[in-house]
């Protein structure tokens, strides 16, 4: 459930459908990219993760069909898989991908998706909680970073990301509202 | 207006507080000097220094809680946060032991002192000692006391009395409860964690979730029902021929509709809980609480709770303030 009550947006399946074919390896050097780049340009990610950067991560969005293996401190260093062949780690955190992105976002609070049971935590609490603060805290737009590194093509993505969004309902961006008291 | 105390684990959630109209917010350095020692969360003196600036700049407080308890010999740590604190221009500190408040009240004199709900000072007596010792300013306190006793307390003291009205509860008269110590080894006062995450362990099991705290299992949560945290004092345990939540349920406190009632027993901060949840999460809340303290300064009808969702069990209780004790 999100903050305003409402149920959590779900992938459309055709996105799901589309996605299914993507190469896993050439997934996960995409993604190990996109993540160094994102650490470096947030040093204090990593920085904040401290010691909990040895502890890996399964981040399963329930709803697409693979599921990621998070090194943070190799890099950091991304995997894809399809869910039942995942390996091993030493935490998993699964739910529909817009709880994950939407948390990621600044859009819905990781505490309120496991009280609504939307996201589920197993193994080591710890390295999914130090990992789910460090991310709360480095604010990133994951949207926003993609078109940074876009170069020239990055005004068609902006567009194009617009229109998913508009269309799925996921929380693609960051939520940037202001309180108006400040 | 009565005063909205804020949380923030870390400086976004600051900046998030603030920004949703926190008039003060309180945070902690990243260690065992505060009751909120979680993985990721909190500040260095670094990060502390930039976001007092940017509350400052905006017109905001900044309160650094200090409220576990030394441990013996290793007191410095405590020491250098209460340094840190007053470097990096701290509006005050929140302190609850006894030996920290005579360190702060002898070599930070400038520094504002307010007394932690940690410390459970529950009578005019032990908050006027404390008043008239340590030159402490405000109490901060403890959640087992009626709108009736926060207003006796009031006539008989002369320092601000601060309350919390949302967030998670903690049961017990604060800095008081072993239960933690007991399970895992590992207790709010001492190492700023009850129920600790080091050893919580969550597996989805065929009759729903269940969660491990150490070497007990504090609940079984069926499917599709709303989780609650694995906290000791909430959870669901085998008594003899009973099962149930033996101390309290797994709900958390929203004392919205009280705020009128406690600003007429002389409060003159509210609190709310929260370090360890997301700046998503803090800027909702301040939002709407900031709305009901300037509804009720106005003399408007408060808006209606609409943050259940966002609590613990999803369901809010006025806790002891409206005492329905079983
Ligand atoms: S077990 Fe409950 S009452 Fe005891 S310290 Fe923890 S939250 Fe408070």
């Amino acid at each position: 459930m999100t903050l305003d009550g409402t149920e959590l947006p779900r992938c459309p399946r055709a996105i799901a459908l589309a996605m299914r074919p993507l190469p896993l390896p050439v997934l996960g050097v995409a993604l190990t990219q996109f993540a160094r780049r994102v650490t470096d340009s947030h040093p204090g990610l990593l920085r904040r993760l401290g010691p909990y950067a040895q502890r890996t991560v399964l981040i399963d969005p329930t709803d697409l069909p693979f599921a990621f293996w998070l090194d943070p401190e190799a890099g950091p260093r991304i995997s894809a898989h399809r869910r039942h062949r995942a390996p091993a780690a030493d935490a998993r955190i699964a739910g529909p991908v817009a709880a994950l992105i939407g948390m990621l976002h600044g859009r819905f609070d990781g505490d309120a998706l496991f009280f609504s049971r939307d996201l589920t935590i197993e193994g080591d609490t710890e390295a999914v909680l130090a990992l789910r603060n460090a991310l709360d805290d480095a604010e990133l737009d994951l949207s926003e970073e993609l078109i940074r590194l876009s170069g020239p093509a990055g005004a068609l993505l902006r567009r194009l990301l617009a229109g998913v969004e508009r269309v799925s309902g996921l929380p693609l961006h960051r939520d940037d509202r202001n309180g108006g008291f400040a | 207006m009565m005063e909205l105390v804020c949380p923030a684990g870390t400086p976004a959630s600051l900046r998030a507080a603030v920004d949703a109209g926190a008039h003060a917010v309180y945070c902690g350095f990243n260690d065992e000097t505060n009751a909120r020692n979680f993985p990721g969360l909190n500040f260095s003196p670094e990060e502390l220094a930039e976001g007092i600036a940017y509350a400052h700049d905006r017109g905001a407080k900044v309160l650094v809680a200090l409220n576990t308890f030394p441990r013996a010999g290793g007191e410095v740590l405590w020491h250098r946060a209460l340094a840190n604190a007053e470097s990096a221009g701290a509006d005050a500190v929140i302190l609850a032991d006894l030996g920290l408040l005579d360190y702060a009240a002898t070599h930070h004199p400038n520094l504002r002192r307010h007394l932690s709900v940690q410390a459970a000072a529950a009578n005019p007596d032990a908050i006027n000692f404390y008043a008239a010792t340590f030159g402490v300013r405000r109490v901060v306190l403890p959640r087992v006391l009626t709108v009736d006793e926060i207003r006796a307390i009031n006539r008989e003291i002369d320092v601000e009395t601060e309350v919390f009205v949302f967030g998670g509860l903690c049961v017990m008269a604060e800095g008081r409860c072993s239960l933690s110590s007991y399970a895992t080894g590992r207790s709010p006062n001492m190492n700023g964690v009850c129920s600790p995450a080091s050893h919580v362990v969550y597996s989805e099991e065929t009759d729903g979730l269940r969660a491990r705290l150490g070497d007990f299992t504090i609940h079984r949560t069926p499917k599709g029902q709303p989780a609650p945290y694995p906290t000791l004092c909430k959870g669901c345990f085998t008594s003899g021929e009973q099962t149930g939540h033996v101390f309290e349920d797994p709900v958390s406190l929203d004392a919205t509709q009280l705020i009128p009632a406690l600003a007429k027993a002389g409060v003159t901060a509210l609190k709310i809980e929260g370090r360890q949840r997301s700046r998503a999460y803090v800027a909702e809340v301040v939002r709407s609480f900031r709305a009901a303290v300037e509804a009720q300064a106005a003399g408007l009808p408060l808006p209606q709770g609409a943050l259940a969702r966002l609590a613990e069990g999803q369901a809010g209780t006025t806790g002891a303030y409206a005492k329905t004790w079983r």
